[in-house]
């Protein structure tokens, strides 16, 4: 269930190990945070409090090659998918600092997977990005970060699941989930379906699905804007972590948190905040227009870290749900989906992703 | 009036914003001026008078017969505003509208909106009680073969060079399409003396017939005796070529010629300008990115916003007069800006409702009466489904992206689409610059037709701000509240 | 090509307008033009016999103006050094260097002289 990224890269993986799958999906207006993401294959700074995240995430990003090749090869479609190397810039001695006491504490985790990355001054940055602009203290990089075309990827993940005989059916909101003896019962204003293994990838509408079998998935929307410029020459190859140019030519700038329900909309303080530093880190970027802003709700557990989860008894069913759909999407599709049809169990390293540590005291 | 020239000199607050100094604009700021609203009249161009009245204060077309009378009651318009005492900024665009809040984020009351304007690289927040949109119509898209050709425009797009600069066609010029402006323009061009040699009229045979019953309401209408009179002149002096279809315009780098096919028979035309109409549709972008709710109007088949009876939309505060609100022309307008302004002065509490009341009920009373008629037009000139649902598959349907019928088919039928919003994500329709003004109505009836739904079931393209493109620093010149510094600083 | 209607149906030779006869020069791709004070810089080089103003990002291809109005965006052009104008909101003036619009929009040369 779910029709986005998460659901389609899952998906990709089933049909591919041939299964017979049915993506069930809303209609034109649903929250659909796959269309208002940043297209980020990022590894960076990801995993500190949730060190299997850093793992899962390198996986996935080593993954996405051979899902771009496939994706490619099978139906024609270039992503646009590119691994040049990613920086998070830093206006302030303060930022970066607080990047580099981030990036020691999770040096010092025994155990964990650990990414590359070079902290930059200010010289070195200019070096590697000559557009960048004065107030630029520094930066981290890591070579590992890359990026992709979300839009293309969507059109060439649905364009796969229909070569491969899987059924997409948008319209087709679920009402109700009944557990029977193998398998379940989907229902909803268009009728039924049942289904011997059901997988739970809707987003924030996993919330009000998961419990329906026995499940949990607490998720609330945190709302994050974008600008989108008016294509311009080619001149950032590498993404920043809240600026990246798409392979059409028009520049992307992120990057806010807000709670604010489920209001999709924009507002004028935030998105001045968003183009004031990204004009800070490219100077040039200031005369460029504007043709579009956007914002979209991001699907968020409490930690910030995603949730996958099974029932222990009965009929298999799964849930999933991330706000890094696109960075997962390769070991989405490459490792889960294969997974989830040979063995119907998530894999070792999923455990540590279970709801149920958000009953567990914190540690201070 | 005072004519604001530069940025700085609009006021930090106003009771009434109105944007778009069309009819609608002008008489709404008129309207509620003497009211004693303080008042902001913005519009993108140099000066009054919008599409319909273009240049109406400083036309070099003086002689008053190439223009025709309706053109000419414009100035009545623009010499009224002189007289009040509003604010009226030129050259200067409307590109957001939110609802006010204070620094960390909450409502403001009383409620009021602040509203972005831009002007010459430069851009602003000002706060305002209430809004008005009066940014009128745009031109039903024209999507055939060649139609992004050089030497390829508009009907209106002719009409705005002879209203504002006095200049017609050079060379052969062609018309194609159907509706009561095609045959005006091509009247108006003929007597500046442009070369037309052809009037290609596509309104569908059959129109006729579905259009009879309503004709006894359009002869107790204003327009039946203009109307009628402007037919009778066209058939006598006009090359009118009506039934036709199947319209192409062929060129390398620029138009050509235009073929087509009538009476069964293909033919072909060496031209060196077309110019296209197929009626107007309200320009509902302004209103869409503002939040305002759209309804489907079947008889117009167009969206428009959703506006009760006193023109106010389903945004507390924002009220749409003018074509932008629904088809009706130059004149209903006037009176449309009248009762919204009316409007605003009750709910800002300089007039009482009974006094709302008795100057509103002449005013809706007129509008009713000048509402007549419209159906019958409306229905007469329903463009026919090949000029809404193009078959040719490598006619382009979203200019700025340059994707054609044959892509968007394929992928609305292979990845079953179910409406404009999702097309968007797969194909970029709708995400230049024009964001989605000359692509949307084509999109949505391709996707309804690969359904097989009514059109309105398909949706609309969802919009947010800018309304109008502006630049990345404009954009961060805005001010910048504590909860926005930290939705984005963590 | 679009060229002015004949002098009997414009203004008269009499100053008295807000806008007298004045005539501007410009120049686009280098070209010298003349153009006309209250007039935008679309339909000033339409009467120039200029028709296409810009080749597209996409795919290259030559565009000009369409609606005249600001709604098409195909008529961008290069004003003084700053690129993807509409042309139709631009009213002209005295020593506009104009340019074709050549794909995508390139802010490089901005940021050489400064502005």
């Amino acid at each position: 269930m779910g029709g986005g990224i998460v659901g389609a890269s899952i998906a990709f993986g089933l049909a591919r190990s041939g299964e017979r799958v049915v993506l069930l999906d809303e209609g034109d207006i649903a929250f659909r945070a796959s269309r208002g993401n940043f297209a980020l294959v990022w590894v960076q700074s990801k995993g500190l409090a949730l060190p299997p995240y850093a793992a899962w995430t390198q996986q996935s990003a080593a993954e996405w090659h051979e899902l771009a090749r496939i994706l490619l090869d099978e139906t024609g479609i270039d992503v646009a998918h590119s691994q040049p190397g990613g920086f998070t810039l830093c206006l302030s001695q303060k930022e970066v600092d607080a990047r580099l006491n981030k990036l020691k504490q999770f040096h010092n985790l025994p155990g964990v997977a650990q990414f590359p990355y070079e902290i930059l001054d200010h010289d070195e940055v200019k070096r590697r990005l000559p557009d960048i602009g004065n107030k630029v203290v520094g930066a981290v990089y890591s070579p590992l970060d890359g990026h992709a075309n979300p839009l293309l990827l969507m059109r060439s993940l649905h364009n796969y699941l229909t070569i491969k005989g899987a059924e997409y059916r948008p319209a087709h909101a679920v009402d109700s989930i009944q557990t029977e003896a193998d398998g379940f019962r989907l229902k909803g204003s268009w009728g039924e379906i049942r289904t011997a293994k059901l997988i739970l990838a809707a987003g924030l509408g996993n919330a009000r699905l998961a419990p329906m079998v026995g499940l949990e998935a607490p998720v609330k929307p945190s709302r994050g804007q974008l600008i989108v410029t008016e294509k311009t020459t080619p001149f950032l190859h590498n993404p920043m972590v809240t600026i990246r140019q798409t392979n059409e030519g028009g520049i992307l700038i992120g990057d806010s948190k807000e709670e604010a329900g489920f209001e999709n909309v924009t507002g004028t303080g935030v998105l001045s905040v968003m183009a004031d530093r990204a004009m800070q880190m490219f100077p040039r970027l200031r005369h460029l227009n504007v043709v579009r802003t956007w914002s979209a709700l991001r699907v968020m557990s409490p930690d910030g870290f995603p949730i996958y989860d099974q029932t222990n008894s009965g009929p298999p069913a799964f849930v999933t749900s991330c706000h890094s759909g696109i960075t997962l999407a390769g070991v989405h599709a490459i490792t889960l989906g294969p997974a989830l049809s040979q063995t119907s169990r998530l894999p070792e390293i999923l455990t540590a992703f279970t709801p149920k540590r958000f009953h567990v005291p914190a540690h201070q | 009036m005072n004519r604001i020239e530069e940025l700085d000199g609009v006021a930090e607050r106003y009771d009434l914003v109105i944007v778009g100094a069309g009819p609608a604009g002008l008489a709404a700021a008129t309207e509620a001026s003497k009211l004693g609203l303080s008042t902001l009249l913005a519009d993108e161009n140099s000066g009054p008078g919008g599409q319909i009245y273009r240049a109406i204060t400083v036309t070099p077309v003086q002689e008053r017969d190439v223009l025709g009378t309706s053109y000419w009651q414009g100035l009545g318009l623009a010499k009224e505003l002189e007289t009040t005492s509003c604010d009226y900024a030129p050259r200067t665009i409307v590109w957001s509208g939110e609802p006010a809040r204070d620094d960390t984020g909450q409502l403001i009351e009383p409620p009021g909106f602040e509203i972005g304007l831009s002007k010459d690289g430069k851009a602003r927040l000002i706060q305002a009680r209430r809004l008005i949109l009066a940014t009128g119509a745009l031109e039903r898209p024209f999507p055939i073969p060649g139609w992004t050709l050089p030497g390829v425009m508009t009907a209106g797009a002719a009409q705005i060079a002879l209203k504002a600069s006095g200049l017609v066609p050079q060379g052969r010029t062609v018309l194609a399409g159907s509706g009561p402006l095609l045959l005006l323009l091509a009247d108006q061009l003929k007597r500046a003396g442009a070369n037309i040699i052809a009037v290609l009229d596509t309104t569908p045979k059959g129109n006729l017939i579905s259009a009879l019953p309503l004709l006894p309401d359009f002869c107790r209408s204003s327009y039946a005796v203009y109307g009628a009179k402007l037919l009778a002149k066209s058939r006598l002096s006009l090359p009118v070529r009506q039934n036709v279809s199947d319209l192409k315009i062929d060129g390398h780098d620029r138009a050509e010629g235009i073929s087509f096919r009538r009476n069964g028979q293909e033919q072909r035309i060496e031209c060196d300008q077309v110019l296209l109409h197929q009626g107007v549709i309200p320009n509902i972008n302004m209103a869409n990115a503002l939040g305002c709710a759209l309804q489907w109007d079947g008889q117009l088949h167009a969206w428009t916003p959703t506006v009760d009876g006193w023109l106010e939309s389903t945004v507390p505060g924002i009220a749409i007069a003018g074509d932008g609100a629904g088809i009706a022309g130059a004149a209903s307008a006037a009176v449309r800006g009248r009762i919204v302004a009316v409007a605003a002065a009750a709910t800002l509490g300089r007039i009482d409702h009974k006094t709302r009341d008795r100057l509103a009920a002449p005013l809706k009373k007129e509008a009713m009466r000048l509402a007549r008629g419209r159906r019958f037009i409306d229905t007469l000139y329903r463009p026919g489904p090949d000029l809404l649902r193009p078959k040719d598959p490598s006619t382009i349907i979203c200019r700025c992206e340059e994707i054609r019928v044959g892509q968007i088919r394929d992928i609305v039928r292979d990845l079953h689409v179910q409406g404009p919003n999702q097309l968007k994500a797969y194909l970029r329709t709708g995400m230049g610059p024009c964001q989605g003004r000359m692509c949307g109505p084509s999109v949505i009836e391709l996707i309804a037709e690969q359904r097989g739904v009514p059109v309105p079931e398909v949706g609309h393209l969802r919009l947010r701000m800018p309304v109008k493109p502006i630049t990345l620093e404009e954009i961060a010149s805005m001010p910048q509240s504590r909860a926005a510094k930290n939705a984005v600083m963590r | 090509m679009f060229r002015p209607i004949s002098k009997r149906l414009s203004q008269s030779d009499d100053q008295s307008g807000a806008r007298g006869d004045q005539t501007l020069e410009f120049t686009f791709d280098g070209r010298r033009m003349f153009g006309r004070a209250g007039d935008s810089l679309a339909v000033s080089l339409l009467a120039n016999g200029v028709e296409a103003f810009r080749e597209t990002p996409v795919s290259g291809a030559k565009r000009g103006p369409y609606c005249l109005m600001g709604v098409c965006f195909d008529c961008l052009v290069v004003v003084d050094g700053v690129g993807n104008r509409q042309a139709c909101l631009t009213p002209l003036q005295q020593n506009m260097v104009v340019e074709t619009q050549h794909g995508a929009r390139n802010v490089d040369s901005l940021e050489k002289t400064g502005q």
